[in-house]
C-alpha cells in the first residue's frame, strides 16, 4: 500500500481515489470546470489528464486516432504487458469485429426476454429483507441483481458472486494502487474461464460462453486468449457498474422522500427516471492513452499520458445540462453519456436500464417508504466504478 | 381521413451507435436492427399526434444522430 499525500490543488494534482473525491465528487467537477476544465497529474505514471466539460470528454471518446483504448484504467503503475480484453480495450480497426459479435444478445428483443426472470429474482431479493424492516441495500439487493443476471447469460454458477465481485474489485479498485492485484484476479479469470470453456468443449449450449466459442472468424473460431478476454470484460462490466446504478438510485430515493412519493404516485414518470438517476450518478469513468500529440482545448497532451474520461462529470456540466446539479425525474431533454459516447458505447446499456428500472419498480412496490438508517455511514467504491458498498436503509 | 403528416424522422447510420434511446422514446417511430442499430420507420413520416415524441428522440440521441426535416 502506497502511502499518499493530501491533495492540495485539484488542478494540477487530482487524484480520482482520494477520500474528498470518492465522498462527495461534484463540488470538485464544478469547480475545476470554471476554473481548470483540464486538470492535471502527475500522480499517475506518464501524468494523467482529467477533463471535466462534456464538450472534451465528447471529443476525446470520438477521437480514436489521437487517443487509444489499450488502457482503459488510469493506475499509479501502468499495467504491463497491457491486459487485452476486446472489445474495450481495442482500437479501429479491430474494435468493430470483435464488438459486433456480441451486440444481438445484448440487443432490446434479447433484453425484454429477460425482464420476467429479473423481476422475479428482485421480488425473492426483497421476500428475503421485507420483514426485517431495514437490510443493505446495496449487498443485501442490489448487488445481486446484475450478478446473477450477467452470470445466467454466461453459463456460470449464480451462487459464485462473492468469487466474482473479488475479481472485480482487485482488477477494478485495488489494482489502481497495486498491480500485484490486477495480476492475480486476471490469473484467476483466465483459468476459471479456460475450464468453462473446456467444459464446453464437447457440448452445445446457448450461453454466452459457448456463443464466444463457437464464432467463426474466416473459417477459424477465436483464439481462446481473445475468448477469455471478452469473457472476462462481459464478467467485469456487467456486475459492479449496474450494482453501482441501482445503489446510488436508492440512496438518492431514500434521501429524497418527495422524489420516492413522485415515482409510487406516477408509475410512468419511471422512464424519464432511470434516464435522470443514469445521468446524475453515472457510475463509470473510463480511460484513454495518448496516442499522438494532440491539443484538446488549448491543453497540450503528450503520447502516453493517460486522460481520465469521466462521463459522469460530463453529465454534471452545465452547458449542457440546465440545473446540472439537481435530480430533475421529469428531465424531457438529456443527452447524458452515462453508457460513453461513440464507438465503445456500452454493449450492455439495454440491460442496464433494464435492470436498473426492474430493480426500482418492484422495490417501490413493496417498500414505497424508506430511509437511510445513518447518512454517515454509507460508503462508496472507488476510481473505476463509483456505486454504495454500504447502504443500510429502514422502513418501520 | 388522417391530417397531413408535415415531418419525418431520419436517422443518420454512420452516427448511430445504438443507445435506442430513440426506440424506447417512439416504438412508433423507429425500428432496431439485430446489432441495436436504429432506422426510421417506413419512410419516417410523423404523424401529428407523434411529432413532440420525434422532437424528443432527436434531443435524447447521445450521437445526434437524428434528424427532424418538413416533409415535402
Ligand atoms: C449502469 C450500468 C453500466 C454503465 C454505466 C456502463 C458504462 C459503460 C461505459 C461508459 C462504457 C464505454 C467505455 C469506453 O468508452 O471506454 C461501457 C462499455 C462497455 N460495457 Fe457497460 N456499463 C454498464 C453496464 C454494463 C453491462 C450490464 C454490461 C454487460 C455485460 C456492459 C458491457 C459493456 C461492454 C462489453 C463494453 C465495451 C463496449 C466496446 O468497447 O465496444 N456494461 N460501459
Ligand atoms: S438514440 Fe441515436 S444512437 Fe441511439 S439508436 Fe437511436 S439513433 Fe442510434
Amino acid at each position: 500500500m502506497s502511502t499518499k499525500q493530501p491533495v492540495k490543488d485539484w488542478a494540477t494534482d487530482f487524484d480520482h481515489t482520494d477520500p474528498a473525491w470518492n465522498n462527495d465528487p461534484y463540488p470538485i467537477w464544478d469547480d475545476l470546470r470554471k476554473r481548470c476544465p483540464m486538470a492535471r497529474s502527475e500522480r499517475f505514471e506518464d501524468g494523467a489528464f482529467f477533463p471535466s466539460r462534456y464538450a472534451d470528454v465528447r471529443e476525446i471518446s470520438y477521437d480514436t486516432e489521437h487517443f487509444s483504448s489499450r488502457r482503459v484504467i488510469v493506475r499509479e503503475k501502468k499495467f504491463n504487458p497491457v491486459m487485452p480484453a476486446p472489445p474495450i480495450t481495442s482500437d479501429p480497426p479491430e474494435h468493430r469485429p470483435a464488438r459486433m459479435p456480441l451486440l444481438p444478445a445484448f440487443n432490446p428483443k434479447a433484453i425484454e426476454k429477460l425482464t420476467p426472470g429479473t423481476r422475479a429474482l428482485c421480488n425473492r431479493l426483497i421476500d428475503g429483507v421485507i420483514d426485517k424492516g431495514s437490510c443493505d441495500a446495496a449487498t443485501d439487493y442490489a448487488q445481486h441483481i446484475p450478478t446473477r443476471v450477467i452470470a445466467n447469460m454466461l453459463g456460470m454458477d449464480e451462487e459464485d458472486g462473492d468469487r466474482y465481485r473479488r475479481w472485480i474489485k482487485m482488477a477494478l479498485e485495488e489494482g489502481i494502487h497495486d498491480n500485484s492485484k490486477v495480476t492475480e484476479s486476471l490469473k484467476e479469470m483466465t483459468i476459471y474461464f479456460g475450464q468453462e470453456l473446456a467444459k464446453r468443449s464437447d457440448m452445445p449450449g446457448d450461453d454466452l460462453i459457448s456463443f464466444m466459442r463457437d464464432q467463426r472468424v474466416d473459417g477459424q473460431p477465436l483464439p481462446p486468449e481473445k475468448i477469455i478476454g471478452t469473457l472476462r470484460l462481459l464478467l467485469i462490466a456487467g456486475i459492479d457498474t449496474t450494482w453501482s446504478a441501482i445503489g446510488a438510485s436508492l440512496w438518492h430515493l431514500a434521501k429524497n422522500p418527495q422524489d420516492t412519493a413522485r415515482l409510487v404516485a406516477e408509475p410512468a414518470l419511471m422512464d424519464t427516471a432511470v434516464e435522470e438517476l443514469l445521468r446524475a450518478y453515472a457510475p463509470v469513468t473510463m480511460a484513454r492513452e495518448v496516442k499522438k500529440d494532440v491539443t484538446i482545448n488549448g491543453c497540450p497532451m503528450k503520447a502516453g499520458a493517460m486522460v481520465l474520461l469521466s462521463f459522469p462529470a460530463a453529465n454534471r456540466d452545465p452547458e449542457m445540462f440546465p440545473d446540472a446539479d439537481k435530480v430533475l425525474l421529469d428531465r424531457q431533454e438529456n443527452r447524458h453519456a452515462a453508457f460513453g459516447l461513440g464507438i465503445h458505447r456500452c454493449i450492455g446499456s439495454n440491460l442496464a436500464r433494464m435492470e436498473l428500472r426492474v430493480a426500482l419498480e418492484e422495490w417501490l412496490k413493496r417498500i414505497p417508504q424508506f430511509r437511510l438508517e445513518n447518512p454517515a455511514g454509507v460508503t462508496w467504491s472507488e476510481g473505476t466504478v463509483r456505486g454504495p458498498r454500504t447502504l443500510r436503509v429502514v422502513w418501520k | 381521413m388522417s391530417e397531413p403528416k408535415k415531418f419525418k424522422v431520419h436517422v443518420e447510420t454512420a452516427l448511430c451507435q445504438g443507445h435506442n434511446r430513440c426506440y424506447s422514446i417512439a416504438p412508433e417511430l423507429f425500428e432496431v436492427d439485430d446489432l441495436g442499430n436504429a432506422r426510421a420507420r417506413g419512410d419516417g413520416a410523423v404523424p401529428p399526434q407523434l411529432e413532440e415524441k420525434a422532437r424528443l428522440t432527436v434531443k435524447n440521441c447521445p450521437e445526434h444522430a437524428i434528424r427532424m426535416t418538413a416533409k415535402n
